[in-house]
């Protein structure tokens, strides 16, 4: 076929293009993967008892942001990097600023609390199982968000990946959050980001295989 | 040699061109078919001082950008330099291209050569070694049918559904799976023969 052919074959038949196309494919991915992560974090671990009370503290709300913010600026990646020519660029720095003030705040609370309570206020009750029962939660959202790359057209492939395990670790982690006891801002600073990290390697090694185009 | 170029002509082509796509994806076929065919021109020159050791593969990988491109025409946003969304799919074939072929480092310091796509052109189309039609035999009933009789004979989509038996949308379908599968298909074909 002579390239002037081929040319005639793409541009016949072609009705107008949806211009919201993206920003729908993405939606409907993180809309499903989201009601995944909440209907297995509801059947695999149950909602935690006392929700509506501690959902009125500031403190929830605070660890709700971590993951939130996170979410957010994943999602903002990974509609930059679903996209030809548009680089990460600054997005990926300013993930930074989450991780300081959970970090800062860490400090501080170990800081303030007296010796014995500190391995307490890393550890919970619950550091065996919080990073792996995140990472199992982001299943929904990283299948879904995949998907949506797949029908996109990342080229670089390997950010594009871990941008997209990042954004199903954040959620996986804002559903956790209706079962997670833990109220430490330093176990958040350590077993949440670990739930959130794991994904996004996992989105940077799978990356370059499954999105290529 | 078109390097001369000034920068304000590539600016003019750069919005030229614009205008063109994004009349293109309203749904003027005709402009669209001009934004490709004046696109082949300037990813012609692109690729063959890219693929300066391999000539007679310049049109191939054309023909595949250009597929990429039309695969890919629903991520282009209106506010992004034209230059920049298609230079970003072109140079991302021809490395998904090169490392086929392994030939990544011997080539990389021209893949560093980060010129305007829009100096480059090449007016001169060579004979593709590859031949997409026969690919696109290869394609399932219900992704070729509608690629044939949309694209090559130039029937309508009711049309195309009546003779084929499917429903409008499957057939829509059909053509938007089947070029997608098309481009799965090229890149499988060279990693055979490859072997």
């Amino acid at each position: 076929m002579k390239t002037d052919e081929l040319i005639a074959l793409l541009a016949s038949g072609e009705g107008p293009v949806d211009r919201h196309v993206l920003a729908r494919r993405l939606g409907q991915a993180l809309l499903v993967g989201l009601l995944g992560a909440v209907l297995l974090t509801a059947a695999l671990y149950g909602v935690r008892s006392d929700l509506a009370e501690v959902a009125r503290t500031p403190l929830y709300w605070a660890k709700l942001a971590l993951p939130g913010s996170l979410a957010l600026l994943a999602l903002w990646l990974t509609h930059r990097l679903a996209r030809p020519g548009v680089r990460g660029g600054a997005v990926w720095g300013l993930l930074g600023v989450p991780l300081l003030l959970v970090w800062l705040g860490a400090a501080i609370s170990l800081y303030g609390a007296p010796l014995e309570v500190r391995t307490e206020l890393i550890f919970g009750r619950t550091w065996r199982t919080c990073a792996l029962n995140i990472s199992l939660l982001s299943t929904p959202v990283f299948v879904a968000v995949f998907w949506a790359l797949r029908g996109l057209a990342p080229t670089r492939l390997r950010q594009a990946g871990a941008a997209g395990g990042l954004l199903a670790g954040a959620t996986a982690t804002l559903a956790y959050c209706l079962h997670c006891p833990e109220m430490q801002v330093p176990f958040w600073g350590v077993w949440y980001l670990l739930g959130m990290l794991l994904p996004t390697v996992l989105g940077a090694v799978l990356g370059p295989r499954l999105l290529r185009w | 040699m078109q390097r001369t170029h000034s920068q304000d002509l590539l600016s003019a082509r750069e919005t030229q061109l614009q205008a063109l796509l994004l009349r293109g994806l309203a749904g003027d076929a005709l402009a669209y078919r001009e934004f490709l065919a004046a696109l082949a021109v300037h990813v012609r020159g692109f690729l063959r001082r890219r693929l300066a050791q391999r000539p007679s593969e310049v049109e191939d990988l054309l023909q595949e950008v250009l597929l990429a491109v039309h695969n890919a025409r629903h991520t282009y946003q209106p506010q992004q330099p034209l230059t920049a969304w298609v230079q970003a799919i072109a140079r991302y074939k021809l490395v998904d291209y090169l490392r086929r072929y392994a030939l990544r480092d011997a080539l990389h310091e021209q893949l560093e050569d980060d010129s305007d796509l829009f100096a480059a052109s090449d007016e001169v189309p060579a004979q593709a070694s590859r031949d997409l039609g026969k690919l696109l035999g290869q394609l399932p009933e219900r992704q070729r049918l509608p690629i044939v009789h949309v694209k090559l004979e130039g029937l309508s989509v009711d049309e195309t559904a009546r003779i084929t038996g499917l429903s409008s949308s499957a057939v829509k379908v059909g053509i938007h799976r089947g070029l997608k599968a098309l481009a799965r298909l090229i890149r499988g074909s060279d990693h055979d023969e490859n072997r």
